[in-house]
Formats: structure tokens, sequence, C-alpha cells
């Protein structure tokens, strides 16, 4: 017992003290570095072994390792007592795990232009290291996302620097301002619905989101009195960094590392946008008697407590007190019992949604159950609708969108 | 002056100092705020949801 010990509330409510409660995760956090690292891995493995398999090592650990650990390693449904939660989104060393995933991912991006542009490696090698390059830019995307939650402007600030790298600056916009807004509605591009394959929703969430946050910006704006093409729409700021960003690489390195940095990106996004696909899949938010959509609440999202994904995802599988307390800081965001379950990690639900009959043959059936088999609560793709009704029955689908 | 605040995550919005970044100068009252608007801080509650605070100075 030290410092933190034996403090009174205002009440007369003994505060928990701090070093009674430990944080099981603590250090595992820094695992979250792993994954900037993997460029710089690959590097040196493919150096050590002259095995040119290793420039593939992104999409293995990421694809395959990590649903493998999350099956062997299994869950964690520990939730930090209320008591603690203040001092625990206090201690500033949580949010440096999160800070230096940055200049390790811009470290990686570095060396892989040099290595692409050394002429060292073959096309299929450059693919390769493309690859890996795209899983720390799609997981950046994961850090954005928890930095770009928060009230400090520098956090708000570093969320857009993460994000330089897959040009999806405008994610900040849209993700806080339109996406939390409009969760598990079928109004929501992000949100995806009952019998929606991934490859129809990829389209669909990045064309939509583009088009949430330019209105957004649009219309904050306009009430200040001024156009979108303007440097203060954070939309166009947050791009220019990208294109910044991309001229300097190119400039250095040469337009050899171009395409690549276009390849890494638009997979990095598209690994942002599986993650999407998954989170609300088929979850629909009812009406309040005035018409308006109800409070988002736990059942409104899938979770997931599988150790391994969540220590290098930040704790994003928690999601339904995420969407209930976005402000929370990753490390003490809370399992909810009421919240509906994936059957394994972020990671492994990835693989399954690139193969859609398989996707669906796992999520349907849990998405009805959830729903107690009414379709009139399923968010459902007006596409499948009439296929989904005579398959599992249309008794109650009144009022599902023609 | 009125202040009204997010009962999600405890934003405050003060008449006094309106959100200028939001398109709302310093004096704003509340009424002009649009309906639609939502909490800039945790996005989910909107004006309908905010509750006033304690009395007007």
């Amino acid at each position: 017992m030290t410092s933190a010990a034996v403090e009174q509330g205002g009440a007369g409510e003994p505060v928990v003290e701090a070093p009674t409660w430990r944080d099981g995760k603590r250090y595992a956090w820094l695992l979250g570095l792993l994954v900037p690292s993997l460029p710089l891995m690959a590097w040196g493995l493919a150096e050590a072994t002259g095995l040119g398999v290793f420039w593939f090592i992104g999409p293995f650990v990421v694809f395959g390792l990590i649903p493998v650990l999350d099956l062997l390693i299994g869950t964690d449904a520990e939730n930090p007592p209320d008591s603690v939660i203040t001092w625990l989104e206090e201690d500033r060393y949580y949010r440096w795990c999160t800070y230096a995933y940055i200049p390790l991912q811009y470290v990686s991006l570095v060396v892989a232009c040099w290595l692409w542009s050394s002429g060292d490696l073959s096309v299929v090698e450059s693919i390769g290291l493309a690859l890996t390059t795209a899983m720390v830019a799609g997981v950046a995307i994961n850090t954005a996302h928890e930095l770009g939650h928060k009230r400090a402007s520098v956090e708000r600030w570093l969320s857009k620097v993460a994000l330089a790298q897959t040009g999806y600056g405008h994610f900040f916009i849209e993700h806080n301002r339109g996406h939390h807004v409009r969760v598990a509605t079928p109004e929501d591009p992000a949100s995806s619905r009952l019998g929606e394959s991934f490859y129809e929703f990829l389209p669909r969430t990045v064309a939509g989101s583009l088009r949430s946050s330019w209105e957004l910006e649009g219309k904050r704006l306009e009430r200040r009195g001024k156009k979108p093409w303007t440097i203060h729409n954070d939309v166009l700021n947050a791009w220019a960094m990208t294109v910044v960003l991309f001229a300097a690489l190119v400039a250095i390195f040469g337009p050899v590392v171009l395409p690549y940095l276009l390849l890494q990106a638009v997979l990095g996004f598209s690994l942002l946008e599986v993650v999407n696909y998954l989170e609300h899949y088929g979850l629909k938010r009812g009406r309040r008697p005035d018409g308006r959509y109800e409070i988002t609440r736990p059942e409104h999202s899938w979770n997931s407590n599988n150790v391994a994904s969540n220590v290098l995802l930040y704790h994003l599988q928690r999601h339904s007190d995420h969407h209930a307390n976005p402000l929370r800081r990753y490390q003490a965001l809370r399992h909810e019992d009421d919240a509906p379950q994936l059957p394994t990690g972020y990671a492994g639900m990835i693989v399954l949604a690139a193969v859609p009959p398989l996707w669906r043959r796992v999520m349907d059936r849990r998405l009805l159950d959830h729903y107690g088999d009414d379709l009139s609560r399923v968010n459902i793709h007006p596409r499948t609708e009439r296929r989904v009704l005579a398959r599992y029955g249309g008794s109650s689908a009144a009022g599902g969108t023609a | 002056m009125s202040r009204y605040s997010c009962p999600s995550c405890g934003y405050v919005y003060d008449e006094q100092d309106g959100h200028p970044r939001e398109g709302f100068p310093p004096g704003t009252p509340w009424s002009d705020v649009p309906e639609d608007w939502v909490c800039p801080d945790c996005g989910v509650r909107d004006k309908l949801d905010f509750e006033q605070e304690g009395t007007p100075a």
C-alpha cells in the first residue's frame, strides 16, 4: 500500500485505493505496438533468412496468428470497478501507449518506401510489403479512433496524423458526428445490414461516409458563414496532410513508391471498413414515441472479450460501452452482459466476413436469436428482404423497408 | 444566460460562451441552436435531450 491508499470520498464513502485493484492488461497494451513494427520485422526476418515469404508477415499475423491466439487464449470479461475508472482514465501511461503507435507507424512507412525504391525486392515481394504496411495503416485508423474521440485538441490532431497514411482523414468527422449519431439505423452508411455481404457494404460505406463527412463539415461551416472550400474545413485539411505526406515520399524515393502507397492506403481503409462491417451487423434501434430513434444501448453493438484482439485493438471490441460512453478511454471500457457477443474476436470475424456464405451461416442465426426471431427489429438489406422473410418467416415483419 | 448539459457526457452549452467552432457565437441563445444539433463531444444525445442547468445567473 503506497501513495494512493486510503482516501475518503466526500460523503464518507471510501474511494477504492488504486493499488488494491490491478489492471491485468496494463503492460499487455504495449503489445499494440507490435502491429506498427510489422514492416520492420518483415525486413529483419527476410534479411536474416533470405526467405521472401516474410514480406507477407502482416496479413499472416492479422488474419492467421491473431485469430488462432484468440481461440487459444480465450476471453476476459473482467471490468475495472466503478470506483477506479476516473483514476484509470487519468493514468497517462495508457495514453502514451497509443501515442507511441504513430511514430512507429511512420518509421515503418518510410522504411517501406526506401525498400520499394531500393530495387532489391521483386514485384511480388514489394506487394507483400505493401500488404504488411496496409495492416499498419488499417490498425492506425483504430488508434486514430481512440484519439479522435477525446476532448483534448492534441489528441484530435494526432488522430488526423494517424489517418494521413490511408487518406481517411474525413473518418474522424464522420465517425464522431455521423456514425455515432445514426449507428444501428438504416440511415448509417457504416452499419451493415442482414443479408449484406462485406463486398456490397464496402462501396456503400466508403462512399456514404465520404458524403456524410462533407455534408457535416459543410453544415458546420455554413453556420459560421463560410464556404466549404476553405482550409478550416477539417475534411480538406486532413486530406491535405495525406497529399503532403505522399508528395514528400514520392519526391524523396521516386514515383516507383506511388502505386504501393496507394495500394496500402486502399487496403488499409478496407481493413477499417471490414471492422465496421462486423460491429453492428443487422442490429437496429427502435423508435421513441416522438419518432426519434431510441438512445443507443448495449444491445446495438456486437462485442467480443477475446484477449488477443482486444489488446491489439485497444478494447475496441467492448463496443457497446464505447457507444454509450464515446469519450471513455480504452483502458476503462467495460464488458456489458446484455450486449450481443460475437463467436470470436474481431480478427477471426474479419476472416469470416471475407467469405460471405460462411459469415451468414454463423451470424444470421445469432442475430435472429438476439431478436427472438422478430424480423421487424432487424436492420435488413432491402435487396435480400424478400428472401430473408421467406426463409425465416415474415409474420412480424410489417413495416420493413420497401 | 442559461446552461444546458448533455445527459450522456456532461458537455455544457453555456449561452454566454456559445460554441464558436460549431457556428454559435458567444451569446447565442439555446433557442437559436437547431433541434437536430448533436452533442459536439460525444455524439450520443441531441439538443432535445439536453437538460437545463441550475437557474439563470
